[in-house]
């Protein structure tokens, strides 16, 4: 995920988020870890610890937050703990009609696109 | 055209400047439908059935179930777009429609796409459309917003 995408999807939130979910992404270092999960998918808390900057113990409680959040699962592994999105998390934040209106928008774009390069 | 009112439809319409049988061929040649929208095996035939494929992403396989169901050449094109695969029991079930119109300039292009309920926007995990999906493809999508 690229600055500029995170950037757009934390506007995003910030417009719609209900409080909770808004106030658990407002936190840089939350932030981060969410996005890193988004991105490379399933981490234990150990590979989030080793690029976050801050301590395990932190760490462990920023995703718990993540996890009362409703944005993160977890899943016990020996004695690792494996982090990954929750997919549903951002669900009720979106308003998906919104975004397949967008999805068609950029298509039709690339169909007139393509019209203008093909003949007649 | 007269929907249950607990289903939704998005419709995208545009004029472009071209013929409608230009238009009909980059909206039923498969590899022409490929250069706008997606991968697909898109025959045009009735009752085909044909996927459509984006890079699989997590949580979506990156495919789309879609059936032929309407061919009148060249103005009406219709098929299903369903999600796929493990997420096909939840997902969303609904339909594309296009209309060409011819204009005095060329062609009005309508894009209806109908069928969404309600519950898809609170559940919406099988829709064939995770949010990491639209996540990646925001940056250029969002240029085209006002």
């Amino acid at each position: 995920m690229s600055k500029t995408h995170s950037h757009w999807v934390i506007n995003f939130l910030m417009q719609t988020a209900p409080d909770t979910i808004f106030k658990t992404l407002a936190d840089p270092t939350r932030r981060a870890i969410f996005e890193r999960l988004s991105r490379d998918g399933e981490l234990t808390v150990r590979a989030l610890t080793d690029q976050a900057g801050v301590s395990q113990p932190a760490v462990s409680k920023h995703l718990g937050v993540l996890k009362f959040a409703g944005l993160v699962r977890n899943r016990r592994a020996g004695r690792q703990t494996h982090y990954s999105i929750e997919p549903q998390g951002l669900a009720p934040l979106i308003d998906w009609m919104g975004l397949y209106g967008a999805f068609w928008r950029d298509r039709f774009d690339r169909l007139e696109t393509l019209l203008s390069r093909m003949d007649q | 055209m007269t929907e249950p009112a607990d289903l939704r439809s998005i419709v995208v319409e545009r004029e472009m400047p071209h013929p409608p049988e230009k238009v009909w061929r980059a909206l039923t040649q498969s590899a022409l439908i490929e250069e706008w929208l997606m991968k697909n095996d898109f025959q045009p035939t009735v009752g085909h059935k044909f996927t459509l494929r984006a890079d699989p992403v997590p949580h979506w396989n990156g495919v789309t179930d879609c059936e032929v169901l309407v061919l009148e050449p060249p103005r009406r094109l219709s098929y299903r777009w369903n999600a796929s695969g493990a997420e096909a029991a939840g997902g969303v079930k609904t339909i594309v429609t296009w209309t060409l119109t011819p204009t005095k300039s060329g062609v009005l292009v309508r894009m209806e796409h109908s069928g969404f309920r309600p519950e898809h926007e609170a559940n919406y995990r099988g829709a064939g459309y995770g949010w990491q999906r639209f996540v990646d493809g925001l940056e250029r999508v969002v240029a085209t917003l006002d």
